[in-house]
């Protein structure tokens, strides 16, 4: 199997580096890819919608239903995980820890339970003490990377940054607090269903506010329509609708990116986890 | 563009690549996956793209080296090739 | 000689990535490990984005992002003064959607492992001739 791989790598390298000789030399503005179209979205963008960002221009509006249905794909990945690894069968060994010595007891009888107070606490099995140094960057750190994130998703319009980033990074800063506290500290304060609520939020803010161009007279998606809504600043309705549906994407890229993180680190238990 | 960069940075790039599938440790092939995304994005804000570089840097060198250390947590580092 | 060396400077770029492309290809096809496999579909895909993304760039030109700011510009815009955004548009929806497959496979290798308590190919095999 190892050599025929070999083999079958070097021909398709080689039929393609031979392919290579037909491409345009690199970087060169003369290339069939810059010349036809790309000219008319670089010339007319600033004047069609007034947003200097070319890429979140063409992203969230001239290519708006695909990046819809990008979205979705997003949700439907965190559906995906959802539904392989959640497991809602309770465990049947149970853990407890008394807080005073950091003994842990072991109960093998599922109808032998404690009661969990200021002695003694829930465990589960992979539970590790976390590190006091690690929990108090983590804590200092986690609201400005969210402060950054928000920042990233307000400025799309203007400079690098959109949904998807923005939405990754707040997903990130959530993953992070799980990793340095534990998996419980965090589904304790963003639990299951407010994640879930908010990816499925994500995908319906983006259709709505297609579908608000729909009722306001335009076709799906387009923006221009909702001049109306905003009377204090109608010339930039564009600029606008981008932004809310890159909050629509971020909010449904962050929540999906937890949810996957959750489902695969407790293999769907949801109790303890790195 | 600085060409000199973009030479470096595309030959660390494929040795990263080459690293990360034959070091016999998942964690390690994790740690060098990171590496290379990271790579792959400097190449990228070389070309330009800043907002394919900036998707890159968060999502992966971040995200999914947290999804493929969280997934060797749940399985094995163990791997015979 | 010199013409060999021009042809070089000129394509030499589209040659690593080749190189990095058939690397993936490679893990993809002879490696034993399902994560190996996967971090080799990864660095294919990623490989194939540093492709479309080179296409767009241009010698002398600057960032996609007009310069004069938000709605106030008169300047006349030059296309050749900007690299051209649209492989950037494609490629960028490409990387979340691949990190969110990416997560999908993690959750299928997880479930793979609960069941046969093994991620390499051979002994899977095995297992699964036995059941």
């Amino acid at each position: 199997m190892k050599f025929l791989g070999l083999v079958i790598v070097c021909l398709t390298g080689g039929l393609l580096l031979y392919g290579t000789m037909d491409l345009p030399n690199w970087g060169d503005p003369a290339s069939p890819a810059s010349t036809h179209l790309s000219d008319y979205y670089i010339e007319h963008i600033v004047e069609e919608t007034q947003v200097p960002n070319l890429v979140t221009a063409v992203l969230a509006d001239y290519r708006g239903y695909d990046t819809m249905f990008e979205t979705a794909v997003v949700f439907c990945a965190g559906l995906a995980c959802f539904l392989l690894l959640r497991d809602f069968r309770p465990g049947k060994d149970r853990y407890y820890r008394h807080i005073p010595t950091g003994v842990m007891l072991h109960f093998k009888n599922p109808d032998t339970r404690m009661i969990p107070g200021n002695e003694f606490e829930h465990m589960d099995k992979d539970w590790v003490p976390s590190d006091i140094i690690i929990k108090t960057v983590c804590r200092i750190l986690i609201p400005f990377i969210q402060i950054y994130a928000l920042y990233v998703v307000a400025h799309g319009d203007f400079s690098p940054g959109g949904g998807f980033q923005g939405g990754v990074i707040f997903g990130s800063s959530l993953i992070l607090m799980a990793i340095s506290y534990n998996l419980k500290t965090l589904l304790k304060r963003v639990t299951e269903k407010f994640l879930s609520m908010f990816a499925a939020t994500g995908v319906l803010i983006y259709v709505g506010l297609g579908v608000l161009a729909m009722i306001m007279g335009g076709q799906f998606l387009d923006y221009g329509m909702l001049a109306p809504l905003v009377p204090w600043d109608p010339g930039h309705i564009r600029a606008l609708g981008m932004l809310g549906v890159e909050i629509g994407v971020g909010i449904a890229v962050m929540s999906v990116m937890v949810i996957i993180y959750v489902n695969i680190v407790s293999e769907g238990r949801h109790d303890e986890g790195l | 563009m600085l060409w000199p960069i973009d030479l470096i940075v595309l030959t660390f790039v494929i040795f990263c690549a080459i690293a990360a599938i034959t070091v016999r440790d998942l964690l390690g092939t994790a740690i060098l996956f990171s590496a290379y995304s990271f790579l792959m994005c400097l190449l990228w804000a070389v070309m330009g793209a800043v907002d394919v570089a900036f998707t890159e840097a968060s999502v992966g060198a971040g995200v999914s080296t947290v999804f493929l250390v969280a997934a060797v947590f749940r399985t094995s580092r163990r791997t015979k090739d | 000689m010199n013409e060999f060396l021009a042809l070089i400077v000129a394509k030499y770029n589209f040659w690593l990535y080749i190189i990095l492309m058939m690397i993936g290809l490679y893990a993809m096809i002879a490696k034993n490990n399902l994560m190996k496999k996967l971090v080799g579909m990864n660095i294919f895909q990623t490989a194939i984005i540093l492709f479309y993304v080179s296409i767009g760039y241009k010698h002398g030109a600057t960032l996609p992002i007009i310069q004069g700011g938000h709605g106030t510009h008169d300047a006349v815009i030059h296309a050749a003064d900007y690299i051209n955004p649209l492989p950037h548009v494609l490629m960028l929806t490409a990387i979340v959607v691949s990190v969110a497959t990416f997560g999908v496979a993690m959750a299928l290798c997880v479930k793979i492992y609960q069941r046969y308590q093994t991620l390499e190919e051979d002994e899977l095999r095995i297992r699964l001739s036995e059941k």
